[in-house]
C-alpha cells in the first residue's frame, strides 16, 4: 500500500488501451506514461504529476489578480498560461463600463469560478456567486496545482485538520492559490504546514506526519509559555 | 595541446575509454527553483545547465500558434566555457545548435495540448569540451520532464567520431579537434532518430557502423536519464520509509495503551492515491 512508483515519460504502462487515464497517451494499443510522476492504478491507470502549470477547467473555483481592465472585461492571471476573463456582466451588482475600475482596480485579487473554457482557450470567469467575491483581507499563499488534491485530502481531511489546528479560515484554489484568513502568527503557521504538504506530498504517511508537525508545535509552544511564566514569577519574586 | 602522433593506441583512447566507451555522466534534477523545471549535467568535462519555463504566454504576441506551443531553444555558451573567452552572445554556431537542438525535442513533446503558448528551454554551457549539443539535448529533456510538460518520452543524444580511421563513441575536444569526423545523433527510446549532424566524411558502411554505435550510446544514456529522474524522489522515499512503519507502531501502541484516543481517520496511504 505503501509502495510508490515513479514513472518517466515513455513508460509503457499497461497493454490494454480501454483503461488510459490521465497523464497517459495510447501508441499501438498500449499505454505510455506522457508525464513524470508517480504511479496511480484504481480502475483507470493515471500518473498523478508532481509539478506543472494550472489548466483550466469548467467549474474550477480559482484565485485570480486584476491585471488590465477594458471596456467590458476584466483580465485577470489565474496563474495558467491562459489569463481569465472576467465580463462585467459577470459581477455581481448592474455596473457601468465607465465604473469598472472603481468595482475592481488592477491588482486586487477575486476569487472566483471558471464559466467556461473552450477550445480557443478563451476562459471566462464568473464572480456570480455568494460565496465568490473579492478578497480584501488575509494572505494569499502559492504552491503547486498539482498539489492542491494533497493539501484538501481525502473529502477534505487534510484542510479541515488544518483549519481546526490553526484556526484559521483557508481557501484552496484549484490553481495552486491558498487564501488563509486569520490572525498574523496563526497565518504564518498554516503557511508552515501547507510548505510541509507540498514538500512531502509523494511521501507516504503525509497526515501522520501533519499530526506529528502541530503537536511538535503545540508542545513548543507549552514550553515556551511555561519559559514565560517562570520568567514572570521570577520577575515577580525579584520586585 | 598539439596534434596527438596518435589517438588510438593498444584499444585505448587518450582519456583511456575504449572506442565505444561513454564519458562518465553525472545528473542533478531540479536545481533551480525558479524555473519550472531544470537540470544540471555534466558529460565528462562539459558542464550544461537547462532550465524549462511553460507552458507560458507568448511574448511577442504574433509568434503564437493558434492550434499548438511554440517550443523555443535556446542553447548559449557562457565566455568563460572555453579556455580563450568566447564573444558572449548569440552567434552563427549558437544559432544553429540551438535550431537543431529545438528540432531534436519539439517532436516528443505534446505541443498541442498547449495551443497559444511557449515552452522555453534554455541551456547554458558553463565548461565545454566537445559535444555540448548532446550534453545540452540530454538536459533539456530530462528538464521538461521535470516540469511536469507532456511527452511522448525522452530524448537522449551522443555523438560518433573518427579518428585514426576508426571510429569511437563519443569524442572528447583533442578528438574532436583533431579528428577525421563528428557526428552527434539524438534519437528517442525507441530509436527514431530526430537529430543527425555530421562534420567530416565517413564512408557508407561506416555511416551504418556510426549509427549502431551511436544507438548503444543513447540506450545507455537514457537509462542514466531514467535513473536520475526516478533516484531524485526515490531517495526521498526510502529514507521516510522507516520514518513512516516508526509512526504507524507508535500511533498504534499509542491507541492500545491510552485508551482508544480520539477517533481520527488516519490516511496511510498518504493522500496521493485518493478520489
Amino acid at each position: 500500500m505503501n509502495k510508490r512508483q515513479i514513472i518517466i515519460p515513455g513508460d509503457v504502462l499497461s497493454e490494454d488501451a480501454g483503461i488510459a487515464g490521465d497523464g497517459t497517451y495510447v501508441r499501438d494499443g498500449k499505454v505510455y506514461a506522457s508525464l513524470y510522476g508517480i504511479l496511480s492504478e484504481h480502475n483507470k491507470i493515471k500518473v498523478v504529476p508532481l509539478s506543472g502549470k494550472y489548466m483550466p477547467a469548467r467549474g474550477d473555483i480559482v484565485i485570480g489578480i486584476v491585471k488590465e481592465v477594458t471596456f467590458s472585461n476584466w483580465i485577470v492571471d489565474i496563474g495558467s498560461p491562459y489569463d481569465g476573463l472576467l465580463h462585467i456582466s459577470e459581477y455581481p451588482q448592474r455596473i457601468n463600463s465607465e465604473d469598472m475600475s472603481k468595482h475592481l482596480k488592477v491588482g486586487e485579487t477575486i476569487l472566483t469560478q471558471v464559466k467556461e473554457f473552450d477550445p480557443m482557450m478563451k476562459v471566462e470567469l464568473t464572480i456570480r456567486n455568494r460565496k465568490l467575491k473579492t478578497i480584501r483581507s488575509g494572505r494569499i499563499f502559492e504552491l503547486s496545482p498539482s498539489k492542491i488534491p494533497r493539501l484538501i485530502g481525502h473529502g477534505g481531511s487534510m484542510i479541515s485538520l488544518i483549519k481546526k489546528e490553526t484556526n484559521c479560515s483557508i481557501i484552496a484554489g484549484e490553481n495552486g492559490r491558498v487564501w488563509i484568513e486569520g490572525s498574523d502568527c496563526n497565518i504564518d503557521f498554516a503557511i508552515d504546514a501547507i510548505t510541509k504538504i507540498e514538500q512531502e506530498s509523494h511521501i507516504p504517511g503525509l497526515t501522520n506526519r501533519l499530526y506529528d508537525f502541530f503537536e511538535g508545535t503545540k508542545t513548543q509552544k507549552n514550553e515556551s509559555d511555561k519559559e514565560y511564566e517562570k520568567e514572570s514569577i521570577l520577575d515577580e519574586i525579584l520586585e | 595541446m598539439d596534434k596527438p602522433e596518435k589517438f588510438i593506441i593498444d584499444g585505448i583512447r587518450l582519456d583511456g575509454r575504449k572506442p565505444d566507451e561513454l564519458r562518465p555522466m553525472k545528473i542533478e534534477v531540479g536545481v533551480l527553483n525558479r524555473a519550472d523545471g531544470s537540470c544540471y549535467l555534466e558529460f565528462g568535462k562539459n558542464k550544461v545547465l537547462a532550465a524549462v519555463y511553460g507552458p507560458r504566454e507568448v511574448h511577442p504576441r504574433h509568434n503564437q500558434k493558434p492550434t499548438t506551443a511554440v517550443v523555443r531553444f535556446r542553447y548559449n555558451m557562457a565566455s568563460f566555457s572555453v579556455e580563450e573567452r568566447k564573444r558572449p552572445g548569440p552567434d552563427r554556431r549558437s544559432i544553429e545548435v540551438s535550431k537543431v537542438s529545438r528540432e531534436a525535442v519539439e517532436p516528443m513533446i505534446f505541443t498541442e495540448y498547449f495551443p497559444k503558448s511557449a515552452i522555453d528551454i534554455f541551456v547554458e554551457v558553463l565548461q565545454a569540451d566537445a559535444g555540448t549539443r548532446t550534453a545540452g539535448i540530454n538536459a533539456a529533456s530530462i528538464a521538461l520532464a521535470d516540469a511536469s510538460i507532456p511527452m511522448r518520452g525522452l530524448v537522449s543524444s551522443c555523438a560518433v567520431g573518427k579518428v585514426d580511421g576508426e571510429l569511437v563513441l563519443d569524442l572528447m575536444k583533442d578528438e574532436d579537434n583533431y579528428g577525421e569526423a563528428d557526428m552527434p545523433v539524438a534519437m528517442t527510446p525507441d530509436g527514431e532518430i530526430t537529430l543527425l549532424q555530421m562534420d567530416g566524411n565517413l564512408t557508407r558502411e561506416e555511416l551504418k557502423k556510426a549509427l549502431e554505435m551511436a544507438t548503444e550510446g543513447c540506450k545507455q544514456i537514457y537509462k542514466l536519464q531514467r535513473e536520475a529522474l526516478i533516484g531524485r524522489y526515490k531517495k526521498e522515499l526510502e529514507e521516510h520509509k522507516e520514518d513512516v512503519e516508526l509512526v504507524e507502531t507508535i500511533t498504534e501502541s499509542e491507541e492500545t495503551s491510552i485508551e482508544s484516543t480520539t477517533t481520527v481517520n488516519i490516511d496511510e496511504s498518504g493522500g496521493l492515491d485518493d478520489e
